[in-house]
């Protein structure tokens, strides 16, 4: 076959080509011609079809999330110092550290391939953060799942585990905290979100650009093969068809040893200063490097396609820059660096060749032994695709959800029922023990986790001497934000900000992975601008950026979407780690008196009660008040500052019953409680109102601890004690945790073993 | 006294083995699989990980790396070496202690808090616990099930080699044997973490400083 050269196609206009196959609209297909004036070469077509889908260029999404620039790019600890647009967000934490983090999703080769997308999603985002020049020094992973009784879930969640541990595990990369949520939407299209915290010196960051005439292009890490092919233009920007082709070959596959070596050689070549810019080769593969890295400098760049190392010899030049192979990385190296930086590469066992340079011409052109086979402008691939501002509309259906509250459903009253809904809720598959998962990942690696799961955000410790650290944590509420999707993504900002503020962990920044159904259903398209206006407005009121984050479209198995899932990840900054709240009652903390923070309402509807016990959906999400969340967050960081308060944890999913059994059984001691005056027991056990934690405050300091409440005006209710083998709801019921525990742990072992 | 900590390609709580090292007193020294010279090391951890991605077997390929020439003879002259998680399958596959490390019997990597009893407390590496010590440190691994002949295991135990035992099996492994020692006491292999159990704030306890400490005993007595 003879290669379709520019010349080529100048000359062939008429030839037929295969754009819709590559995922391309027609009208999409004419722009590429009216750009090039001309039809593009094969190869020319394959880098757009790439770069203008759905997961590389944000068509759908982009004119939403504009939005997040209105949001200030302060953070409360100091500057942004990178925003959406890098690889990662990075800001400054003090002490001259910066940190980088973000979350993204590979929801749909983990349906396909579940141990091989699980793991290549956490190799991605973590090459994101090496490319920002720093250390990774974390992982979490929020995970969703068809219901845990279904077939096809003990196929998908066992292999997605498996393959999230064994990439991460392997990286030698602590996983310190994520999600584990069932829903039935989720059965025909699970997510696996992967986050990557990295950690570096603020002169060591770097941004992906490719500067300076005759500056190299180097492609280093592992060969390209024919893997991961089409990944991001069939696979992520499509719905599944039952009967279809398969798509297996178009998940890429990890090679996590690989990775290891790319993040330590990687770290040793921006240590030595042979970098002007990198950045990794991931969804899109070469034709994103390319065009990303050239139109973000202030050239062009001519590649030589033939000087990529190839895994399979026969791969065709279309193939080579569509190609997704993991663990690739593009550097462009000043000429006199070149050497130091092979030699490197060498020390690292990592291949490595010079493809390319910079260029003056403005152009990105690619050659194909010695025939152009591409010239185009690098910022029509990258920027300049199509962007649409597609219907939305709220949908018919959401005035008759919202009108079907939960409050209305028969409740447990007696003691016997309400320990019964108790234990019911205690073992159900989103409340239960997940040590199942969280089991086959490594919390301990590098020597800094200071939290992990199941605490409510997980910390690292950033500097030994001065124990300044990060505490992370990734929350959403999908079935609030089917509800109202506004207040739902509100509710996920809330929780993630909460759960780092119970910690000690001042938060400052925010990540979000908006993981939603398709965009051309105008019903799906409002849920994504409400989730987007949640979002910002939330960010706003509290004083946090959005500092990246990642869309995923097309959740959806035939005409069932998965619940809104905006998961939001919030990074909070701590001064010294040793200060850190634990959610555990300990043997230490006996007597200690457990306090409520935070009003409860009667507030039943989309909460997990609702789920469990009614297999039911509908009425509006509980009230979020973000003024009253900071003002908790401020009281939960200073109480942990001054030593007010030994254990704290935060009220979400199944309600203060569920706060008290996880705290119980985490430290092994029970807890004597009664409902606060004036509120009912039921609602007290297992309302879902926001805004709320459980702390427990040593009797010495509780004087101090309510003036500090009182103070500034927030609704606090002592609850009850710490004490004894029991969880004890005063003149109601009275549970053993060794019963608890059975309950809380049993479920996903017998499930899954 | 200074302790080397190997950096084998893949290994990941390299790390981690220097920073208990420091914890315990001694300064350490990184040491690099290409390089044959142990820079004057009175002792030498060979730390958890993947090396060379253990795709082979584990421990396989790093046996044959450079620097494990010179650990291998400076062993036999009794020179204190510890190999944990990945680094007991190293020292397996060179030999240097009996037996070999397969995959977990649930097949599954497992990472947990793992109670073990120190049944062998005159190694260089476990003399500051005491006999019968009951020790809580981290377990996490994928290939940590301890398999060896009968005859291998009779004999182990009957020299008093055994020098951990899992209180509750977490992996398979015969005889519930978490580590082993050679006749010489100078060369431990352990699969769980001790380096992981050094300080309250990142570890479940600090019951795994006694082997680092230990160590620091056994070079001054030498």
């Amino acid at each position: 076959m003879s290669t379709d050269t520019v010349s080529v196609a100048g000359n062939t206009p008429e030839v037929e080509q295969p754009w819709a196959e590559l995922g391309l609209k027609a009208d999409e297909y004419q722009r590429i011609r009216d750009i090039l004036g001309r039809r593009p070469t094969s190869c020319e077509l394959a880098m757009y079809s790439v770069m203008w889908s759905e997961h590389c260029s944000y068509k759908s999404s982009k004119v939403h999330l504009k939005r997040f620039g209105e949001i200030p790019q302060e953070t409360p600890a100091g500057k942004m110092l990178a925003g959406i647009g890098e690889n990662a967000g990075v800001i400054d934490i003090g002490e001259g550290y910066a940190v980088t983090f973000k979350v993204e999703s590979h929801n749909h080769p983990s349906y396909v391939e579940p141990y091989q997308g699980a793991a290549t999603g956490v190799g991605g985002i973590v090459r994101d953060i090496i490319a920002m020049g720093a250390r990774p020094v974390a992982v979490m992973d929020p995970l969703r799942f068809g219901p845990l009784d279904a077939p096809d879930t003990k196929r998908v969640l066992p292999g997605i585990v498996s393959g999230v541990g064994g990439y991460g595990n392997s990286l030698g990369l602590p996983n310190i905290g994520g999600e584990v949520v069932f829903d039935p939407t989720y059965l025909g299209n699970p997510l696996v979100n992967a986050l990557c915290v990295g950690v570096m010196r603020h002169e060591d960051l770097h941004l992906a650009n490719a500067t300076g005439v005759g500056n190299q292009m180097i492609l280093y890490g592992a060969k390209t093969g024919g893997d991961g092919i089409g990944g991001v233009s069939v696979l992520a920007s499509e719905t599944f068809a039952e009967g279809g082709p398969t798509k297996r070959p178009a998940v890429q596959v990890g090679d996590p040893f690989m990775e290891k070596l790319l993040i330590e050689c990687t770290l040793e070549l921006f240590a030595a200063n042979v970098v002007e810019g990198i950045q990794d080769l991931g969804g899109g593969g070469l034709s994103c490097a390319t065009s990303e890295l050239a139109s973000a400098g202030d050239g062009g760049m001519r590649v030589s396609l033939d000087k990529v190392p190839l895994r399979d010899a026969s791969l065709s030049p279309e193939e080579i820059l569509m190609s997704e192979s993991q663990e690739r990385m593009m550097a462009c190296v000043t000429p006199e660096n070149v050497e130091a930086f092979l030699k490197i590469c060498e020390k690292w066992d990592v291949q490595a060749d010079v493809i390319g340079e910079v260029t003056d011409t403005g152009r990105l052109e690619i050659d194909w032994h010695g025939e152009r086979v591409v010239d185009v402008l690098p910022e029509t691939v990258a920027h300049e695709g199509p962007v649409y501002n597609r219907p939305y509309s709220r949908p018919e259906w959401q005035d008759e959800l919202q009108a079907d509250g939960a409050e209305k459903l028969p409740r447990a009253s007696s003691g016997a029922e309400l320990r019964d809904t108790l234990l019911k809720l205690v073992a159900s598959p989103n409340l239960c023990d997940k040590s199942w998962v969280t089991d086959q990942y490594d919390r301990y690696v590098l020597g800094n986790s200071v939290l992990a799961q199941p605490e409510d955000s997980g910390m690292i410790r950033v500097d030994e001497t001065s124990g300044l650290g990060v505490a992370v944590s990734t929350d959403c509420n999908g079935r609030f934000a089917k509800l109202d999707p506004y207040t739902g993504a509100k509710l996920a900002l809330a929780e993630s900000f909460r759960n780092v503020a119970t910690t000690g962990a001042r938060p400052v920044a925010v990540t979000d992975c908006l993981n939603f159904g398709s965009p051309e259903d105008p019903a799906v398209m409002w849920q994504f601008t409400e989730a987007i206006r949640g979002l910002v407005d939330g960010c706003k009121e509290l004083g946090i950026p959005v500092t990246g984050g990642n869309v995923s479209f097309y959740n959806q198995t035939g005409e069932t979407a998965i619940l809104p899932t905006p998961v939001v990840g919030v990074l909070g900054v701590i001064d010294d780690v040793t200060r850190r709240t634990p959610i555990g009652f300990t043997a230490e903390m006996e007597g200690h008196q457990l306090y409520l923070l935070g009003e409860t309402e009667e507030e039943l509807s989309g909460s997990e009660w609702a789920h469990v016990v009614h297999g039911h959906l509908g009425g509006r999400p509980p009230a979020v008040d973000l003024a009253a969340e900071q003002q908790l967050a401020d009281i939960l960081i200073n109480a942990s500052r001054d030593g007010l308060i030994d254990a704290a944890h935060d009220v979400s999913d199944g309600g203060v019953a569920q706060t008290l059994v996880e705290s119980a059984l985490r430290g092994g001691i029970g807890a004597r409680v009664w409902a606060p005056d004036g509120l009912d027991p039921f609602l007290f056990l297992f309302a879902e109102s926001a805004g709320r934690a459980v702390v427990a405050v040593p009797r010495t300091e509780e004087v101090r601890f309510t003036d500090m409440c009182t103070a500034r005006r927030f609704p606090h209710a002592k609850i009850g004690v710490i004490t004894g083998d029991t969880l004890d709801v005063q003149d109601q019921f009275e549970l053993p945790l060794t019963e608890l525990r059975v309950a809380w742990t049993s479920t996903l072992p017998s499930v899954l073993n | 006294m200074k302790i080397g900590v190997v950096t084998f390609p893949g290994s990941l709580d390299d790390a981690d083995a220097r920073r208990a090292a420091a914890v315990a007193g001694a300064e350490a020294v990184a040491l690099w699989h290409g390089d044959e010279d142990l820079h004057g090391v009175d002792a030498v951890v060979l730390p958890g990980g993947f090396s060379y991605g253990d795709y082979l077997r584990a421990g396989a390929i790093s046996r044959f790396a450079p620097v494990m020439e010179t650990i291998i003879k400076r062993a036999g002259e009794g020179m204190p070496v510890l190999g944990i998680c990945n680094g007991f399958q190293v020292l397996c596959e060179s030999h240097l202690l009996p037996g070999a490390l397969i995959k977990n019997h649930h097949r599954k990597f497992v990472c947990k808090d793992q109670t073990l009893r120190i049944e062998n407390n005159t190694t260089a590496w476990t003399s500051d616990y005491d006999a019968n010590h009951e020790i809580t440190i981290v377990l996490k691994n994928q290939d940590g099930s301890f398999v060896a002949d009968e005859a291998t295991l009779d004999r182990l135990e009957g020299e008093g080699r055994v020098v951990a035992r899992y209180l509750g099996n977490p992996n398979g492994s015969y005889r519930d044997i978490a580590g082993i020692t050679n006749e010489r006491g100078n060369v431990v292999g352990l699969m769980p973490h001790p380096e992981h159990a050094v300080e309250t704030l990142t570890g479940p306890t600090t019951d795994g400083l006694g082997f680092f400490t230990s160590v620091l005993k056994a070079v001054v007595a030498s």
